[in-house]
């Protein structure tokens, strides 16, 4: 992306985006062109190293189109998604900023939305949040100042009006490619495609679901929203991974909320003599079937300490279809050299 | 999934939700939720009717009995939490306020397959049953409208009254 960032005399920081483009970001051109995107999630180190983050991207590189930086996904501390977009911005990534309700008021996300957008962050997908009874800190107080709709609405006002939402105005406003996500497999499940209209109007672009291991419940959801032509207004991504064990399904289904695994798929693993092999066995199959129904722009691979497969599995599952998603060019700058211009930014700003 | 010991140390409205009561108030209301609605559209008129009697008393003067008696009766009925800009017009009449995420604008990805809350395993999910109220109303999508986010001065106050206050006035 290689944003310039000073000495532009005077003109806006960032050229203007694409003609029919909200944003300069690679996942919307890559959507817009009607290909089939790819996105990881990226688990967020435990760590103030930034090559954490770099050498977990790395595993990613060429093979998707965005990089998702989780914002304490299931109410557990990690690194902040904002720090690690950065990073990953530095560096020539895509990522996806995620900002969930549970953490920040208004003030303090309509704050974090512009210094993304100012570090070149591209994406931006708008989340509730889980409650923090499931994470590793359940005593902290949880915010919910904005619900998902709501901030969706707010960043889009930032953007297109240039507001924040006392209407003060905004001299750069972010050009961000709007994000929400949605869970087909949740009741109630009628609400579920109206509700996705209602996360279009508020201003999303795309959408980015919940695992799915239970495609005919997807197709049945599918069947609604292109009755209501939403499928033609936003680009969904549908959410898969691979689960590790039976043991692990389980855990993941009393554990994670919304998580839908249907009992086949839990009996299936246990079965397996090799249920590693067994679970990329059956991401790869439902990326097929997902593939299949009509709508779909995506997949979103969720593959929580198993980021290794994700590449095998995009590649077994053929959807890039001989297509090459970007990576660094041979001899660019290096994991390394990326967290050197950090120093060097850091060390020619000391001035004590 | 855990779920939550202490409502006290969770609850972001500062009291725990009902639990799923089949014969309770708002389980009620959520069943009538249409001739609540046209109640509602009859109260509305009545207010705006009697606005120029309510404003000679004063809004200020009123404000505490207004929300007193809203307290008493939406209290009962709705389980109301006295947010101050009422939607359970829009809600199938089940206040979104009874949600621990405090979601306005339908239910989050959290929802248990038996259709409870994610965070009260034992409370059926506030947008579970308002999606149920909504199918009863007239205006069957009024649930579809995007609202804005709350204004949390207005807590406390009576939302009857605040319909005859412009909007992004004084609380």
């Amino acid at each position: 992306m290689g944003a310039p960032m000073s000495g532009n005399g005077g003109k806006p920081w960032a050229p203007s985006p694409p003609p029919g483009h909200v944003s300069r970001g690679r996942l919307e051109r890559v959507l817009r062109s009607g290909q089939f995107a790819v996105t990881a999630e990226l688990n967020p180190p435990d760590s103030a190293d930034p090559g954490e983050v770099l050498r977990r991207a790395a595993v990613f590189e060429g093979w998707v189109d965005g990089v998702n930086a989780t914002d304490g996904s299931g109410a557990n501390c990690h690194m902040s998604s904002v720090a690690m977009c950065a990073l990953m911005t530095r560096a020539g990534y895509s990522p996806v900023l995620q900002v969930s309700c549970r953490d920040y008021n208004r003030i303090a996300i309509q704050g974090n939305v512009l210094g993304a957008a100012a570090l070149g962050v591209s994406n931006i997908l708008c989340l509730t949040g889980d409650g923090v009874q499931v994470g590793d800190q359940p005593e902290a107080k949880p915010v919910f100042d904005l619900d998902s709709i709501s901030l969706l609405a707010t960043v889009k006002q930032m953007r297109d009006e240039g507001r924040f939402l006392s209407g003060r105005k905004i001299t750069e406003p972010p050009r961000l490619f709007i994000g929400a996500s949605e869970n087909p497999f949740a009741p109630p499940y009628e609400f579920r495609p109206m509700r996705l209209a209602k996360k279009l109007a508020a201003g999303a672009e795309f959408i980015q679901t919940q695992y799915c291991f239970d495609v005919p419940l997807l197709e049945r959801f599918m069947a609604r929203v292109r009755d209501l032509g939403l499928d033609r207004r936003c680009f969904i991504l549908v959410g898969v991974g691979p689960l590790a064990s039976a043991r692990t399904a389980r855990w993941m289904r009393a554990n994670v909320p919304g998580v839908h695994i249907p009992d086949a798929v839990v009996a299936r693993l246990e079965k397996a003599g090799d249920p590693k092999a067994e679970g990329k066995r059956i991401c790869v199959e439902i990326i097929r079937q997902i593939r299949a129904i009509p709508g779909i722009s995506g997949v979103h691979l969720m593959a929580y300490r198993q980021e290794e497969a994700v590449c095998e599995i995009v590649e077994e599952s053929g959807v890039l279809a001989g297509r090459k998603p970007w990576r660094r060019p041979a001899g660019a700058a290096s994991d390394a050299a990326a967290v050197m211009t950090l120093d060097e930014a850091l060390e020619s700003g000391v001035d004590d | 999934m855990p779920a939550i010991r202490n409502p006290a140390a969770y609850e972001p409205q500062g009291r725990a939700p009902r639990p799923a009561r089949k014969g309770g108030l708002p389980a009620w209301s959520v069943r009538h939720a249409r001739f609540l609605a046209r109640l509602y559209a009859v109260s509305c008129a009545a207010v705006n009717f009697s606005a120029p009697l309510l404003r000679r008393i004063g809004l200020e003067r009123l404000e505490g009995a207004a929300a007193l008696l809203e307290r008493e009766t939406k209290g009962r009925f709705f389980d109301c939490r006295m947010c101050g800009q009422c939607v359970l017009s829009a809600t199938g009449m089940s206040c979104p306020m009874n949600c621990p995420k405090a979601l306005r604008n339908g239910p989050c990805g959290g929802v248990r397959p038996d259709g409870g809350c994610e965070i009260y395993p034992e409370m059926t999910c506030v947008w579970v049953r308002a999606w149920e109220g909504a199918q009863r109303m007239q205006a069957e999508d009024a649930i579809l409208q995007v609202q804005t986010p709350i204004d949390h001065r207005r807590k406390g106050a009576s939302a009857w009254l605040a319909l005859l206050r412009p909007i992004g006035g004084k609380p």
